[in-house]
């Protein structure tokens, strides 16, 4: 009993690491076909399109909305002591450092992630991919670096998006709703949002979410069992493990650039 | 015998726990159609894998115009492949292209040729497979019939020396399937390309096969001209070729006796 425990514990460790290193040459390989890319952007074209510009209507609406109930929560609190006017800075940071990132990085997971998975998936299941290679092409340089490269750029063009959005529907709230002096808004953001340590800074976050969540998509669908079942389970996968990823990863990174 | 395309030797495959081939043996000749058959799950497809280095064998070797296939490099490997064609059973097109991209999908990828260029080569394929009316239909918008068709037209468009067709007679009405069977007939005599034809369908194979190897647990049951092997004093060959239900190949799966089992006995 103990014994068979024991040994599933280290059958399944092993199948980690394996997966792990699969995944790992999996992105070399990725990789490898960025050069042959740079001959042809148009591919990449295509797929800014649909894992990019698709996205943005989720992005904007969510940036707005949070936005605006971060002004709205903020202000309460900030009016009892009598400093509504750091409000500005209050949304920005939160926004810049933490919310945009995190919040367009799970949204964009959902949204183009899920949608990649099972395309790649599908595109196995239907032996698509057997007959590139078959024609040979290789279907990881024509199908899947072309879509991850495109993710990984889209996404930090979707977080500016999502925070200027989430900050300027903030001001809406903030100032013309509930009062909030519009000078001290705007010029205390001004003072108190360094371009190099929040904004560089809440740009790489969104650039290193990019990669992983663009990673677990492609790998996922490309190493999906090619049944329907196969691929509705690599698709749950994929938003479970980037979420995974993408909150585990912030609280790291956070600590790196943010803490001590 | 001609001289021979693919040469496959002391083959050995297997899925997991499950040995597909235990120790394969064949030969497949220069400028002729060959049929590979035998019954379901037999790895007829798995085979056709093997030869296009999809899938790598445990032990012996695929030798394709005198090279190693399990040997090559990938690059290598994919050098060889310009000169296969496959016809997946599903015809496996790009969904988001059309039937004219689809076909002119491998120039594109492989060659920088001008786009009259490839718009000749697209519909002289088309012609041949009777669907350049089609040319602008998307996948979906295709029957099953015409999708195996237009996959056809793909699969030759770079005149491939090994065409390597996976159960092309399957789900297809009669019209398309004797369209199909003439059209592989055709493209061996025309283009003088060696063909090898993977499919259980008995009658329609052997009308067009120069020679037939039939597999069966992993090894090369039978093999010889389509005359040779309906003249063959084999129970097992007769069995598959006339298709009854019951002979050396038993119509039941391995199970305990019936009756027991209705009385209440093990199952």
């Amino acid at each position: 009993m103990i014994l068979e425990s024991v040994r599933n514990i280290g059958h399944k460790t092993l199948s980690i690491f394996q997966r792990v290193g699969q995944a790992s040459i999996f992105l070399l390989h990725i990789l490898g076909g960025i050069k042959s890319l740079l001959l042809r952007p148009s591919l990449i074209v295509q797929q800014v399109y649909s894992a990019g510009v698709l996205s943005l209507l989720i992005i904007l609406f969510s940036g707005l909305f949070v936005g605006m109930v971060l002004s709205l929560l903020g202000y309460v609190t900030l009016v009892e002591f009598g400093v509504e006017g750091s409000l500005g800075v209050l949304v920005s940071l939160s926004m810049i450092r933490e919310l945009g990132p995190v919040l367009a990085a799970l949204l964009f997971s959902g949204r183009a992630g899920s949608a990649l998975t099972a395309e790649i998936g599908l595109m196995k299941a239907t032996e698509q991919l057997a007959s590139m290679e078959m024609m040979a092409v290789d279907p990881v340089k024509r199908i899947v670096t072309p879509r991850f490269i495109a993710g990984v750029f889209s996404l930090p063009v979707l977080t500016a998006i999502f925070m200027a959005v989430g900050i300027y529907s903030s001001f809406l709230v903030g100032s013309i709703w509930l009062g909030v002096d519009e000078g001290s808004f705007w010029s205390q953001m001004q003072a108190n949002v360094d371009f190099q340590h929040d904004l560089i800074n809440g740009f790489i976050k969104s650039f290193v979410f990019g990669v992983v969540v663009m990673w677990i998509a492609v790998f996922e669908g490309y190493h999906a069992i090619p049944t329907s079942a196969g691929v509705s389970e690599a698709t749950t996968r994929s938003v479970v493990y980037s979420a995974l990823a993408i909150l585990g990863l912030d609280f790291i990174l956070t600590s790196i650039m943010f803490g001590l | 015998m001609p001289e021979s395309i693919v040469t496959i030797s002391d083959l050995q495959f297997s899925r997991g726990e499950r040995e597909i081939f235990s120790a394969v043996n064949l030969v497949i000749p220069k400028g002729k159609v060959t049929a590979i058959m035998g019954p379901s799950g037999t790895g007829k497809t798995t085979l056709l894998r093997l030869i296009g280095g999809q899938l790598v064998p445990d032990r012996g070797d695929v030798v394709v115009e005198g090279k190693s296939i399990p040997a090559l490099s990938n690059k290598e490997l994919y050098i060889s492949r310009k000169r296969m064609g496959m016809l997946f059973q599903s015809g496996a097109l790009l969904t988001d292209l059309n039937v004219f991209e689809n076909i002119a999908f491998p120039i594109r990828e492989h060659y920088d040729f001008p786009e009259t260029m490839i718009r000749d080569l697209v519909f002289m394929k088309l012609e041949i497979v009777g669907l350049r009316g089609a040319y602008k239909l998307m996948p979906s918008e295709l029957s099953g019939g015409m999708a195996r068709r237009v996959a056809l037209a793909r699969a030759i468009i770079l005149d491939p020396v090994l065409m390597m067709y996976d159960e092309p007679f399957t789900g297809l009405d009669p019209i398309t399937l004797g369209t199909i069977v003439s059209i592989i007939k055709e493209l061996n005599q025309a283009l003088g390309m060696s063909s090898v034809v993977v499919s259980h369908d008995v009658s329609e194979v052997l009308s067009i096969a120069d020679y037939v190897h039939i597999l069966s647990e992993g090894v090369v049951a039978a093999s010889g001209t389509p005359e040779e092997l309906r003249e063959s004093d084999s129970e097992w060959v007769r069995q598959f070729l006339q298709g009854l239900p019951d002979g050396p190949v038993p119509f039941h799966y391995p199970a305990s006796d019936y009756h027991q089992a209705l009385k209440g006995g093990s199952l």
